[in-house]
């Protein structure tokens, strides 16, 4: 077998190697060049947050750690981020709530008025983002509630249900219902069952909404623009910043940011397994 | 039984104040959008001061003025759409069928970049193609482009901005679909002499179409209404490359010409509601509501 083989591969043309071996792998070097691609402006940030660069941080002038030991240094760019961070952890504690409630209902329950229910939750995220802004501005405008923190806090909330809701009810419909047949066999009441059993399974659908919550939140640029006023937060001041050149702490925030929302998923990867495993 | 409410009460509980919520800053503002686009400023008042006149005049204009950015928006999306499935599909077939024990990681590695700031990677993108940046002289040392050249502020980098910053929304989909096609499938397509092309033609596309249809729609959608990209990428150019959202935006914080606004807005959204039900209708999935 091996002779045989060992024969039949200095019969076929270096040219013709080259072109199957291309061939097997094109879908390989097609995904390789699609990461590239991924990551090219995240590398790009990351190098910058070390450019040695004065205000404007357009050409390389250098490596610094100037920038990670002081990432307040520009102007607002602090408070900007305060304002996101505080903004994303309202709309994310509102929108859970309000979010897996609604999924229990959809995902648990049959009755009338279902899927006029699924349409709601459907509508926002089908609607463009520009329009939900300006429509929420409008209703405040019309109520005369001036635009800042509180009204860009509900806009979030508004557009991150939906998307709670869609996560949720996911996990919901994927709970084997023997389990908490299960549980009333063994005498346990509907809120017993609910405490110790569906909530504790349904658990990790919530903490993965949470998170999808405060990362849509966070990273909001055009309903935010509509409904925040003078408030500033992140995205908003890396805007305005863009038509300058936005300051290297930025990058700094941004790289920091990466950094710890990878390491929230690598870890999430590895608690679903171990859960996975203990089962 | 503790429960104090009947179970037939219980989902409609659960649902009022979520919906009640929805109503109020979702449905509400919705209601009053389409009554802001039929009003006209009152003669002699102030900059913002509007009446209602039930004029739907301001539909006329706001069309007739703006043809022109709303062919772009939807060309632009549809452009956007189509390289973002040519991307997508490859990359999420390869982490369904191909990684093995990488999976996950390939999973996470897709999903990575975009817990980068969607402002940062965008203004990271127009000082990669920007002057300084290190793709332009590149190319004109090779003389693919000419020195006058530039890569921002054209069309081509508002798509190729728009194609990236919607990338996951088209890719997730598609993995998701595809990772619930049974291999086995495709081997007895194998088994039956339909070659590589064949089988993916007739076995492992129809069965994944779900995913197109989704990812398609979460990518046209966004991208249609977008204006940051065109904000960014798009200039500073004497003549702004601007999408429909550009012009909303600009009515609403610098023209403040309300009811124009409104009306191009409420435009906006049926149009784009029209094209994604009849493209539902003619794809034939209704698993996404």
């Amino acid at each position: 077998m091996s002779k045989l083989k060992d024969a039949s591969i200095p019969t076929i043309p270096f040219g013709a190697r080259v072109s199957r071996w291309f061939g097997r792998n094109l879908i390989r070097i097609y995904a390789t060049l699609g990461f590239t691609y991924l990551f090219i402006p995240v590398l790009y940030t990351f190098a910058f947050s070390f450019n040695d660069s004065g205000k404007s941080n357009l050409v390389w002038k250098g490596f610094t750690l100037d920038n990670w030991k002081n990432p307040c240094g520009a102007p607002e760019i602090c408070t900007a981020l305060g304002n996101s961070i505080k903004i994303g952890l309202l709309a994310t504690i509102f929108s859970t709530i309000l979010g897996t409630m609604i999924a229990f209902a959809i995902g648990r329950y049959a009755f009338k008025g279902r899927s006029s229910s699924n349409l709601l939750i459907f509508l926002p995220m089908a609607t463009p983002e520009i329009v939900l802004g300006a429509s929420l501005l409008s209703l405040f405008l019309v109520f005369q509630i001036n635009p800042g923190f509180w009204p860009t806090v509900i806009a979030h909330v508004m557009f991150c249900i939906s998307f709670v809701v869609v996560t949720v009810k996911a996990r919901i419909a994927s709970l084997d219902p023997r389990l908490e047949q299960a549980a009333m066999d063994l005498y346990a009441n509907e809120v017993e069952t609910f405490r110790r059993v569906t909530l504790p399974l349904v658990a990790p659908g919530i903490a993965g909404a949470a998170l999808l919550a405060f990362s849509l939140s966070f990273d909001d640029f055009i309903i935010t623009n509509f409904n925040s006023g003078t408030l500033k937060t992140f995205p908003e001041f890396v805007y305005t910043a863009a038509a300058r050149g936005i300051p290297a702490q930025a990058n700094v925030i941004g790289s920091a940011m990466f950094i710890l929302a990878l390491l929230i998923v690598i870890a999430g990867q590895f608690v679903g397994r171990k859960a996975k495993v203990s089962k | 039984m503790s429960n104090i409410f009947s179970r037939v009460k219980t989902p409609y509980l659960l649902l009022l104040p979520g919906f009640l919520f929805l109503f109020t800053f979702f449905i509400l503002p919705i209601v009053n959008l389409a009554q802001t686009s039929t009003q006209t400023p009152i003669a002699g008042g102030d900059t913002g001061q509007y009446e209602q006149t039930l004029q739907f005049s301001n539909y006329v204009t706001a069309f007739t003025e703006n043809k022109e950015q709303f062919a772009r928006s939807f060309i632009f999306a549809l452009c956007a759409t189509i390289v973002a499935l040519a991307i997508a599909y490859p990359l999420a077939y390869v982490i369904a069928f191909k990684a093995g024990r990488l999976k996950n990681f390939l999973l996470v590695l897709v999903v990575a970049p975009f817990l980068v700031s969607f402002l940062l990677r965008t203004v990271a993108w127009k000082q990669i193609l920007g002057e300084e940046g290190f793709v332009v002289p590149t190319l004109r040392s090779i003389g693919i482009i000419s020195d006058s050249t530039t890569l921002t502020s054209t069309s081509f980098a508002v798509i190729m901005g728009l194609t990236y910053n919607f990338l996951p929304f088209m890719t997730l989909p598609l993995y998701a679909s595809l990772e619930r096609i049974d291999p086995r499938t495709m081997e007895a397509s194998g088994d039956l002499y339909a070659n590589g092309f064949t089988t993916f033609r007739k076995v492992t596309l129809p069965l994944s179409m779900p995913g197109v249809v989704a990812g398609t729609l979460l990518t046209f959608i966004p991208a249609a209404g977008d204006y940051v990209n065109a904000a960014i990428l798009g200039s500073p150019n004497t003549k702004m490359i601007k999408m429909i959202g550009n012009v909303i935006e600009s009515r609403y914080f610098k023209i403040v010409d309300y009811p124009t606004a409104a009306a191009l807005s409420f435009t906006l959204m049926a149009a784009i509601l029209i094209l994604v039900t009849f493209y539902i209708r003619k794809a034939g999935t209704e698993e996404l509501v």
